[in-house]
């Protein structure tokens, strides 16, 4: 049996005319044909030029060059890499590190796999001359531990640096050494925060230091230490190689560049697709997306990554740029899109996303340890017909005692989606409670609800 | 869970993981660093960390035995109980669950006869609900030890399914 929901604020949403996307080639070169993974392919293309280049202008005019690129950082914060490489002590006599993160896990997000996967040695330039740049001697890529073969990828394009001479004593004739090194995670989403990941690095439990200190002056083995995520530094090359102008040309002011545009869930095309900064959901959805799958209306978008607040179908008209997301009350985040169409359960989609916070919550603070639990087991209640309305004022209740309260980010982004669904999609919450369960014909109940 | 009081009696490295550890160790400032990379060593040698890995792990870097425990008692890739010969780990999470990932959970419980977080009794699979793989854009995805599965459906389960008996009646499971 099956009660009809209430319309939903999309669903009568006219379309405006698209814009056709440009798909990019600079970064994502799978249609090549070539195997980049081999540096001697990779070199053919004009690979490790970049690094000459930066040691021919000096440490300064990268520095400066990747400021006015205005390279938003790819790991989902969007805080401005050059800014961050500037706060780099100089006048220190620790050593210094830069650690690669490489822990990708958000739900919706799978970029950074295509460079560890195909791409290798562009990391490791981009990794290089940063090391050149501020004076840093060793690097650890902190790769997800699941990413076995991409380990062994990585590892090998390491060593073709080190036998060409880019790595190693006299690295690429700077009269440095430089060395670097893989370190694979163990399977804890927490460490892609940046503080976990150096935890974890050192060898402990990935449980998110208190800041400050900042990692720029006690970082990794209480030393200045650098952290990049992996597109990040990817785009690093091609910003010494064409410049700082070129790069600001292919997206917007203060967001500049191309980047990589993952499209998970309900569309017919999903995969990744790089575009210009700027380019909207819709036009990504129904352009490279080719809409949505089997022609079904769209019923809601998450346009980051599964921490960032959800969207209904006629919100989908935003650029995608760090700032106009925020200002429509969501984030960028990763560029994972994750469509989601009519007939799909939101609230078994966000038990789904809840589970999995309360999952990868590292315990250290009460409220996201506690918080996150009770969350999941809320939506499970509503999703199995043993839920009541109060249930929903509760279930924002517990979201809001997170919020905010915690030392890390992951306690937000296990709030936002909550308290987003909620807020955008109430009535099916509702509906849930007055049929006593799900309402959606056909819903699979899936078995592992144990929690 | 396992308690991790299971004895795998006395333990010690052979001289290919004793000398892969000391090249592990030459990458870091401090012996704990070289810890998470070890542990996986003695994983790939012993198939799971019993009490007595943890021990031998601790002796082998220099490092307190309540440091190791603490740290892989924190990780859910390093096993605290063994593992089936052939480790299916289904990604359960929301893009995977748009592409009907519960359907090839059912398939695979069906395939083997068990439950998600069970092991066949033949030893040869152990089958798991995970989270995110970061593949999301071949959804759904599982993962069979080292190797990751995309775009997967009831019948490519069956498929894969039978291949991986076949594997494991050739070679016989883990003892």
């Amino acid at each position: 049996m099956s009660v009809s929901l209430p319309p939903l604020p999309g669903e009568s949403a006219p379309a405006p005319a698209l814009r056709e996307v440009k798909l990019y080639d600079f970064l994502l070169r799978d249609k090549h044909g070539k195997d980049y993974r081999d540096i001697a392919v990779y070199r053919g293309a004009g690979g490790y030029e970049a690094v000459k280049k930066a040691l021919a202008v000096g440490p300064d005019v990268v520095v400066a060059e990747m400021k006015k690129a205005s390279v938003r950082g790819r790991g989902g914060a969007g805080f401005p890499a050059g800014v961050k490489w500037g706060f780099l002590p100089k006048d220190t006599t620790k050593p210094k590190y830069l650690v690669v993160n490489a822990d990708e896990g958000e739900p919706g997000t799978f970029k950074d796999n295509y460079f560890l996967s195909n791409d290798p040695h562009r990391l490791i330039e981009g990794c290089i001359i940063c090391m050149l740049s501020l004076s840093v001697g060793t690097c650890y890529i902190y790769i997800r531990g699941e990413f076995f073969n991409q380990i062994a990828t990585v590892d090998k394009a390491i060593q073709q640096a080190y036998k060409a001479g880019f790595l190693g004593e006299n690295a690429a004739g700077s009269g440095r050494r430089l060395d670097m090194y893989v370190h694979t995670g163990a399977g804890a989403y927490i460490c892609g925060e940046e503080t976990a990941l150096l935890e974890s690095l050192e060898g402990k439990p990935g449980q998110p230091r208190l800041k400050p200190p900042f990692p720029a002056v006690v970082g990794a083995f209480g030393c200045p230490t650098v952290i990049n995520n992996v597109e990040t530094l990817a785009t690093v090359p091609l910003i010494v190689e064409k410049g700082a102008d070129w790069f600001l040309s292919l997206g917007i002011e203060r967001d500049g560049g191309s980047r990589l545009v993952g499209l998970s869930g309900h569309v017919k095309r999903p995969g990744l697709y790089e575009v210009g900064v700027g380019v909207t959901l819709r036009e990504m959805i129904y352009g490279p997306g080719g809409g949505i799958l089997d022609n079904r209306k769209l019923k809601a978008v998450i346009p980051g990554g599964s921490s960032c607040p959800v969207l209904t179908a006629d919100e989908i008209d935003i650029p995608m740029t760090v700032d106009a997301m925020m200002k429509a009350g969501t984030m960028l985040g990763t560029c994972g899109i994750i469509v989601i169409a009519e007939g799909t359960c939101l609230v078994q989609s966000l038990a789904r996303i809840s589970h999995f916070y309360a999952h990868e919550s590292c315990g250290q603070c009460t409220p996201c340890r506690e918080g996150t639990g009770w969350m999941a087991r809320v939506l499970d209640d509503l999703e199995h017909g043993r839920g009541q309305m109060r249930d929903i004022d509760m279930l924002v209740d517990v979201a809001d005692q997170i919020g905010g309260n915690t030392i890390c980010a992951l306690g937000d982004a296990a709030a936002l989606p909550v308290q987003s669904f909620v807020k955008k999609f109430r009535a099916e919450f509702e509906a849930h409670v007055k049929h006593g369960g799900c309402p959606l014909a056909g819903h699979p109940l899936p078995r592992w609800t144990k929690g | 869970m396992a308690t991790g009081l299971e004895s795998q009696g006395a333990v010690a490295f052979g001289s290919a993981a004793a000398a892969e550890i000391g090249r592990i160790r030459q990458r870091y400032p401090t012996a704990l660093a070289a810890l998470i990379p070890t542990l996986f060593v003695a994983q790939r040698e012993f198939g799971w960390l019993s009490d007595d890995v943890l021990e031998l792990v601790a002796r082998t870097l220099g490092v307190p035995a309540t440091k190791v425990r603490s740290t892989a008692t924190f990780y859910t890739m390093l096993k605290k109980e063994p593992v089936g010969r052939f480790h299916v780990q289904i990604c359960k999470n929301i893009s995977c669950y748009l592409r009907n990932s519960d359907e090839v959970t059912r398939a695979w419980e069906d395939e083997l006869g068990i439950a998600c977080g069970e092991s066949t009794d033949d030893g040869h699979f152990t089958l798991s609900e995970v989270e995110c793989l970061a593949a999301c854009g071949r959804a759904p995805v599982v993962q069979v030890n080292e190797d990751y599965h995309e775009w997967q459906t009831a019948g490519t389960t069956h498929d894969l399914a039978s291949k991986l008996k076949a594997e494991a009646n050739s070679k016989g499971g883990r003892s």
